[in-house]
């Protein structure tokens, strides 16, 4: 059985706020699903799936169903950091394709700037429980030295330099010019990019994506339904997922769980990276995107330095367009969780609502990747292949 | 740019971790072994994350590794070395941070050697590694 056709994304939104000091949590997460909806041309009482993750305040679907007053006969709190959103449609389309709901709303807010978190720079502490925090925490991994690591790894074996990293940075700057929301709008070049300050090595401050508040939501309904509104159809057409870890200490910094989850999504969609007109990337860092680029299919691995440099990134420049919202690097992180905004910006790109500037011409195929956790530790993958049709 | 000592984080010991601790106050570095599948592993749990058996043991270290990959955490009040040392003779590579070392020195395939720090209050001393 496969989810290719079963289930359509027919409403998306973006909360505008990038600092929400005067917000709370879950009153952005209302906000979120109210814009969803709203987008969607349906109500909250149309919603009878609900799925959110470990950003959700106390008991997660619990308090939030109780918190919006949702109805609901099917419920997912599948928890993968960053990347729990995209496994989250993948597991809404599942729930649809089975009849266990057909109207599934998906949430993700934060507050790390209104709440002054040191996001990359101190170490989390996921608590005494947590098998692996004697063994890691005292060292003091924070989320830039992990990926630090990855990079310097990947410079290792496969000669990539800062310049090739930076290249990165400077196609998401050059779609934010055109987002009045994003945080960072400077175009800059790859000069700017490698003298600015070096946080953890190789990474410098512009390889980091921005710490932002805010949010996003999606509706994922069954087929009937999106047909039955007055919206683009955006299907959903396959999708993976995979955790990728320490493997009992055979560690290898060089490829991310988007090795596993990229080929069962085309797999599932009968695509080929080849395909793809627009692709949304997990870009909490330039490393992270260099690395899914390879692990995803689009170039051979190791290659992903060459592939990325030269504007190939940039809409209406390169070969593969990337978030085109400016991404994690310039436009927001909500959370510090990527993920769901990569899929709203492929939903974009779909419908051709995306910036006149940065919108992909004929954009019938799109993928979106998302990474959650840490490349250098343990993460989830996410891969979902979309169609308008 | 030379390291300065930095106090690490007390280690909180669980009951399948304690042996471990313990063997550090003596200043024994120990890593887990299978009977099964002969394979060392890290962190040490009691079922092997290789092949699923449950006869699993400690064996000490030589404490001899190299540098696997590196990063130095420079925009904090004192930077540190965090890094992932391959150990001698396995293929099984461990968090950690080099220590007493001049941070634009260090480098991938680097040898190391075993040196025990500090940890906060009256925690364990913690495996740390420093150039050999």
């Amino acid at each position: 059985m496969s989810i290719n056709g079963k289930a359509y994304i027919a409403g998306a939104f973006e909360h505008p706020t990038r600092k929400a000091i005067d917000k709370s949590l879950a009153q952005l997460h209302a906000e979120c699903a109210k814009g969803a909806l709203e987008d969607a041309g349906l109500t909250k009482d149309d919603v009878d799936g609900y799925f959110c993750a470990g950003d959700a305040p106390g008991l997660g679907p619990l308090s939030l169903a109780d918190y919006m007053g949702l109805k609901l006969r099917h419920m997912d709190s599948t928890e993968t950091g960053g990347s729990s959103y995209l496994i989250h449609v993948a597991h809404a389309a599942e729930a649809i394709a089975l009849g266990k709901c057909k109207v599934a709303l998906i949430t993700l807010c934060g507050r790390p700037r209104a709440e002054g978190m040191a996001t990359g720079t101190a170490p989390r502490n996921y608590g005494a429980g947590t098998p692996d925090a004697a063994f890691e925490f005292p060292y003091a991994p924070t989320i830039v030295n992990m990926y630090g690591m990855c990079a310097k790894r990947h410079m290792h074996e496969f000669g990539t330099t800062s310049e090739q990293l930076a290249w990165i940075k400077v196609a998401a700057s050059h779609h934010a010019q055109h987002n009045p929301k994003a945080m960072l709008r400077d175009v800059v070049t790859v000069e700017d990019v490698v003298n600015s300050p070096m946080i953890s090595d190789p990474l410098h401050r512009l390889d980091c994506c921005v710490i932002s508040d805010g949010g996003g939501a999606l509706v994922v309904v069954a087929p009937e339904i999106a047909r039955s509104l007055n919206r683009p159809l955006v299907k959903v057409k396959g999708a993976g997922e995979a955790p990728k870890h320490q493997m009992g200490g055979r560690v290898d910094l060089t490829y991310s769980g988007a090795a596993w989850s990229g080929p069962t999504a085309f797999e599932e969609a009968g695509v080929k990276p080849a395909d793809i007109k627009y692709a949304s990337i997990y870009d909490s860092f330039t490393i992270t995107v260099l690395m899914q680029l390879e692990d995803l299919g689009f170039c051979a691995k190791g290659d992903g330095g060459k592939f990325v440099s030269d504007g190939n990134l940039i809409s209406g420049v390169g070969k593969l367009p990337f978030n085109t919202d400016g991404g994690g690097l310039c436009n927001n992180h909500p959370a510090n969780r990527g993920g769901m905004t990569k899929v709203i910006e492929a939903v974009r790109q779909l419908r051709g609502e995306a910036h006149p500037a940065v919108q992909v011409p004929n954009c019938d195929l799109a993928l979106a990747h998302g990474t959650g956790g840490s490349l250098g530790t343990r993460h989830g993958s996410g891969t979902l292949i979309l169609e308008r049709e | 740019m030379m390291s300065e000592k930095r106090l690490m984080a007390a280690p909180i010991a669980d009951p399948e971790t304690q042996e471990f601790w313990d063997a550090t106050r003596d200043g024994k570095f120990l890593v887990r072994y299978c009977n099964a599948c002969s394979a060392p592993h890290h962190y040490p749990r009691t079922i092997c994350p290789h092949c699923g058996s449950d006869d699993t043991y400690f064996k000490e270290a030589s404490g001899n590794g190299e540098i696997y990959s590196f990063s130095v955490m420079r925009r904090v009040p004192i930077p540190y070395a965090i890094a992932y040392v391959t150990l001698e003779g396995t293929d099984i590579s461990m968090m950690t941070n080099i220590v007493d070392c001049d941070f634009d020195s260090l480098s991938i395939g680097q040898k190391v050697k075993l040196v025990f720090s500090e940890s906060e209050g009256d925690g364990p001393p913690l495996p740390t590694f420093t150039p050999a």
